[in-house]
């Protein structure tokens, strides 16, 4: 019982309320402390040099200029940075991404790094450093990179997922493939088949708080790094390795994070500050500006995606195809794989096969964006089952409820599907009021699905009760939603006390063991369920001291509401003892009392979404605004229906971004055109209608209390929903995104 | 790095004309704090000129107003009669930067930072209004129009300064608006502008100004366009006249913000919302 991690259908007190945030109060009042915040005696200021080209070869670096300014103490470039890694080339590409290794591969990727007393005197330094660049062609789109004549950008990357294996370097570093059953005899059985091509632009997660961290290398080899990040185990382990460090002796404490939404699950300047700390030997203090966020950490994907569906007059999808072209950034990665898997994973298809390409540019190697890969393929498989229903006269919800996936379906990835929500999102939007709303002229209404895996992954934790009865949970799966409150209701629920009593806080690399990040919404379902088994544990350890102190055995004791209790009535003189009466006699009973838990945390229970949009288009300008937005997703349980539904409203207001305004934008040169706030347009308040939510509960076999991981599944449906929408309003189907002005008057005029 | 705070206009521009390196005026410092943080720019001297009295005021009626050079857009958008006669001038003002930025910046100062894309130029030019210019040894006055010379670059000598705006007297009967596009709702710089400035008598145009901006190297007064609603009741005909002497006159760019096409099109649109607005504003009736 007490490690079983299956869904109980308990009755809750704490679950489900709307508590207040713990870390609330010192987010309002400026006191919590952000990447940037961690000071220490000593500390210099790092600045990096950027390479201004989108590619170029290094000839040259000239540093003695630099070196020799008054108040400087360290400068460093790749020389160094020695190769630790041994053959391993992807922990390589790391290392040549955090700093170019004779070439620059995109236009703000760092050359050198400069550590000196303050700030004006780094920048004057780097001003003095001298690079002599020979400039290469670039290529910055994706179809154009997978050209026969684009330029290769590596000469050691080889397509793999291709037989025979090619002898030729090219930018495809990756073709993969899902799918069943045989897509020409479905197509061959369908009435209406519709094929369309897509593009997306590369979009940043945006998050307002830029990289930043205080890093300290002692010269006994150990070191200690204060950042903000998703996951600072992650953030340790590649450290050490790219230094050539024990993992052991570098101690990483993350900051609060003022977002991060996949952008900080990845390394980029965190190796440079340990770098120049160790050769200064000072602490430094390294905080990206907001340009340097954007041209130099990790955007999402630029996408260019084919989609073909097949469906016969009834209705029924009989075929469907996708092909997913990724761009990367400078190095491979493994984001079409993505686009790839989930393309078709709302719906219970016979026939399907979806394939991925892998493509490297001269632009920031790319990582995570909530629901990595998962909005684009979306955005064009619900865009072209829309065309489909259309072609059939059918309502766009009953086509997608006669197709849904429910439990049994094989995914169009693979896995059978357990209970999901799919249907049940579908019907609901099919009964939503906003469904029924009037529409006025230029105004449409769309809606679409979306999909994400979650994932569970290592997670490690410990209960601390304290002398007054009051207890600590520490957790090494950082918070970037609130999941400390959501983990100290948890914990009071299981102990049965009040939420006041918990407190929760991240633990450093050195006080837990290892923690996966906070990705694959993750961090409540995961932490969630190892502090469900910690506090039960914990429980035990209590039920164990009560015995003593009691003088009775053990298997006499109950846990109840917060109270050992002595059961049968040979005990009916023992009073029931408190948690605080319990913490005040550890010395005497078998000393302090915590409970901890180590494990994989399984059975992330897939998430299914599905969005209403409408909006209002003016034809003469092309200017898009949403004017109301429902968002219908399966939580499996809500742990605190607040933080569910910001979650929910925080995706979609991303999505609505994306599918809008935001996007990189490249000149002829290479060089990013946007990189700030005025000119990478993230949605404003009042571009934003209320966002309104309903929250599902299917519960999820795999957890105690049923949850599924809720942070990421918000973003997909947006930009289809939007586009449908755009499509419902002025009758011009948008397949590039975002949909911006000129885009949308470039298409009326088309049309006209 | 110097930073002075004279009380006089003239002061400011002695101060100016001696300094050998680079000089800059600092009103609301929206713009030039932005580039010194960013480390674009850096400055020798820096003249603020907030402790000017005179330069801190709104002054006039009907007759003609002069607005100071440090008046921060929140008093402009507060002013009764100005916002009463002007409402173009004024909503032009007000689009500036978010509610912060409106404590600080100014309209001279969005005039002298001679961007393409500023709000208030346009509004101002279609207003008719004057530019007070103060250097060492004397003072002149200026047509708005004329001080912007291309992106970045005015026609004021490096010891000149502008002190003051000056409206002109507005006979009744008389409206104007700014519209700008830009892909947010705030927050963003104008892809394109029109004011319309006009006077009205019997529901007749009697006369009319009309400025466009963020279509060409400089804001731009547009006769034509003027001269397409003069003598009409902004009839559709006109109107359209008007929209298409608008995206004549367009010389943009291609870039991050919008393409030559886009600024084009959108600029006839805005030009015939914007007289339209103004036409009400002056009490016609369409």
């Amino acid at each position: 019982m007490t490690d079983s991690t299956s869904f109980t259908n308990q009755k809750f007190k704490v679950i489900g309320q709307r508590v207040r945030r713990q870390d609330g109060m010192d987010k309002v009042t400026g006191r919590a402390k952000y990447g940037a915040d961690a000071v220490a005696p000593g500390q210099l200021v790092g600045v990096i040099l950027r390479s201004p080209h989108a590619h170029a070869k290094i000839k040259k670096i000239d540093t003695s200029r630099a070196e020799k300014l008054k108040g400087v103490k360290a400068v460093i470039t790749s020389k160094d940075l020695p190769d630790y890694t041994n053959g391993n080339r992807d922990l390589l590409s790391m290392l040549e991404n955090c700093m170019a290794r004779g070439r620059a591969l995109y236009d703000g990727h760092a050359v050198a790094a400069i550590a000196a007393v303050d700030a004006s005197t780094a920048r004057k330094a780097l001003k003095l450093i001298k690079v002599d660049y020979k400039i290469l062609p670039h290529v910055t789109d994706v179809d154009a990179a997978m050209q026969e004549d684009a330029p290769v950008i590596h000469d050691w990357v080889r397509t793999i997922g291709v037989e025979p294996a090619p002898s030729k370097a090219s930018n495809v570093s990756m073709r993969s493939e899902f799918g069943h059953g045989d897509v020409d005899a479905g197509f061959a059985k369908a009435d209406v088949i519709i094929e369309k091509s897509y593009k997306t632009e590369q979009t940043h997660q945006g998050y307002i708080e830029p990289h930043a961290c205080l890093a300290s290398m002692s010269p006994d080899g150990s070191g200690e790094l204060w950042v903000t990040t998703q996951g600072h185990f992650a953030y340790r382990n590649w450290c050490a390795q790219l230094l050539g460090l024990d993992m052991s002796k570098l101690k990483v404490t993350s900051s609060e994070i003022g977002g991060g939404f996949g952008g900080k699950t990845h390394i980029w300047m965190e190796p440079i500050a340990l770098a120049l700390s160790r050769k200064a030997n000072r602490p430094v203090k390294l905080v990206m500006s907001r340009e340097e966020v954007f041209r130099a950490s990790g955007p999402t994907s630029s996408t260019s995606i084919d989609v073909k569906i097949g469906a016969t007059k009834d209705g029924r999808i009989v075929a469907a195809t996708s092909e997913c072209r990724y761009q990367g950034g400078a190095f491979p990665g493994a984001w079409a794989v993505i686009g790839a898997m989930t393309s078709f994973a709302c719906y219970d298809l016979e026939n399907v096969k979806t394939v991925g390409y892998e493509v490297v540019c001269n632009r920031p190697k790319v990582a995570a964006y909530r629901a990595p890969s998962a909005p684009m393929a979306s955005f064009a498989t619900e865009s072209t089952v829309d065309l489909v229903a259309e072609a059939l006269g059918m309502d766009p919800v009953d086509f997608r409820i006669l197709n849904a996936a429910k439990e049994g379906t094989r995914a169009s990835y693979g896995p059978t599907y357990g209970p999901i929500g799919i249907g049940p999102t579908l019907e609901a939007v099919k009964k939503h009021p906003h469904m029924r709303a009037k529409l006025k002229k230029n105004q449409g209404r769309g809606m679409a699905c979306g999909f994400w895996f979650n994932f569970g992954g290592q997670t490690s934790c410990t209960i601390n009760v304290a002398a007054d009865g009051t207890v600590n949970l520490s957790v090494g799966t950082i918070d970037v939603g609130g999941s400390r409150s959501s983990l100290s209701m948890i914990c009071a629920e299981e102990l049965g006390i009040s939420y006041e009593q918990v407190r929760t806080h991240i633990g450093d690399t050195a006080a837990l063991a290892h923690n996966d990040m906070t990705d694959g919404s993750r961090g409540t379902f995961a932490s969630g369920m190892a502090a469900i088994i910690a506090a039960r544990r914990t429980k035990e350890v209590l039920k164990l001291r009560a015995a003593t102190a009691w003088e009775i055995p053990v298997e006499d004791v109950d846990w109840q509401a917060g109270y050992a209790v002595a059961l049968g009535d040979k005990h009916s003189n023992l009073e029931p003892l408190s948690l605080a009466d319990i913490a005040a006699n550890t010395e005497n009973t078998g000393g302090p009392v915590a409970g901890h838990n180590e494990f994989v945390a399984d059975g992330a229970g897939v998430s299914f979404a599905s969005h209403i949009c409408d909006v209002e288009v003016d034809p003469e300008t092309g200017s898009t605004r949403v004017i109301r937005y429902t968002v219908i997703q399966d939580a499996g349980k809500a742990i605190h229906p607040d933080y569910v539904e910001g979650q929910f409203q925080g995706g979609a207001a991303q999505g609505i971004g994306w599918a809008l305004n935001e996007e990189y934008i490249y000149g002829e040169d290479g060089r990013l055109q946007n990189p700030g706030f005025l000119d990478y347009r993230i949605p404003v308040c009042s571009d934003l209608p209320f966002i309104d939510t309903q929250i599902l509960e299917i519960p999820n076999p795999n957890h105690p209390y049923g949850v599924r991981g809720v942070g990421e599944t918000s973003i997909v449906p947006p930009l289809a929903a939007v586009g449908n929408a755009v499509s419902n309003a002025v009758g011009v189907r948008m397949t590039h995104v975002p949909m911006s002005p000129p885009r949308i008057l470039a298409a009326l005029e088309a049309e006209a | 790095m110097r930073y002075e705070a004279p009380n006089t206009t003239k002061a400011a521009a002695t101060l100016l004309a001696a300094e050998k390196g680079k000089a800059f005026v600092l009103a609301g410092g929206t713009d030039l704090l932005v580039r010194m943080k960013a480390g674009m720019l850096e400055p020798d001297l820096l003249v603020d000129i907030k402790q000017i009295d005179k330069m801190r005021t709104i002054a006039g009626n009907s007759t003609g107003f002069t607005i100071g050079a440090a008046v921060p857009g929140v008093e402009i958008g507060e002013h009764k009669t100005l916002g009463k006669l002007w409402p173009g001038v004024v909503e032009a003002a007000q689009l500036i930067g978010s509610d912060q930025v409106q404590g600080r910046c100014t309209i001279v100062g969005n005039l002298c930072n001679a961007s393409p894309a500023a709000d208030t130029v346009p509004a101002l030019i279609a207003a008719g209004a004057k530019a007070v210019v103060v250097g060492k040894d004397k003072r002149r006055t200026m047509a708005v129009e004329k001080i912007v010379t291309g992106p970045g670059s005015t026609s004021l000598t490096k010891s000149e300064i502008i002190e003051s705006i000056k409206l002109p007297k507005r006979d009744r009967n008389s409206g104007d608006a700014y519209l700008r596009f830009i892909p947010r709702t705030e927050m963003d710089i104008a892809v394109v502008g029109a004011a319309v400035n006009l006077t009205v008598s019997r529901g007749v145009i009697k006369s009319a100004r009309v400025a466009l901006g963020a279509v060409a190297p400089t804001a731009l007064l547009v006769k034509e366009a003027a001269d397409a609603i003069i003598g009409s009741k902004l009839d559709d005909a006109s109107l359209e006249r008007l929209a298409a002497a608008c995206s004549a006159a367009c010389n943009p760019i291609d870039d991050k913000r919008g393409t030559i096409h886009y600024r084009t099109k959108v600029a006839g649109v805005l030009g015939r919302r914007a007289a339209t607005i103004a036409y009400e504003r002056a009490g016609g009736k369409r």
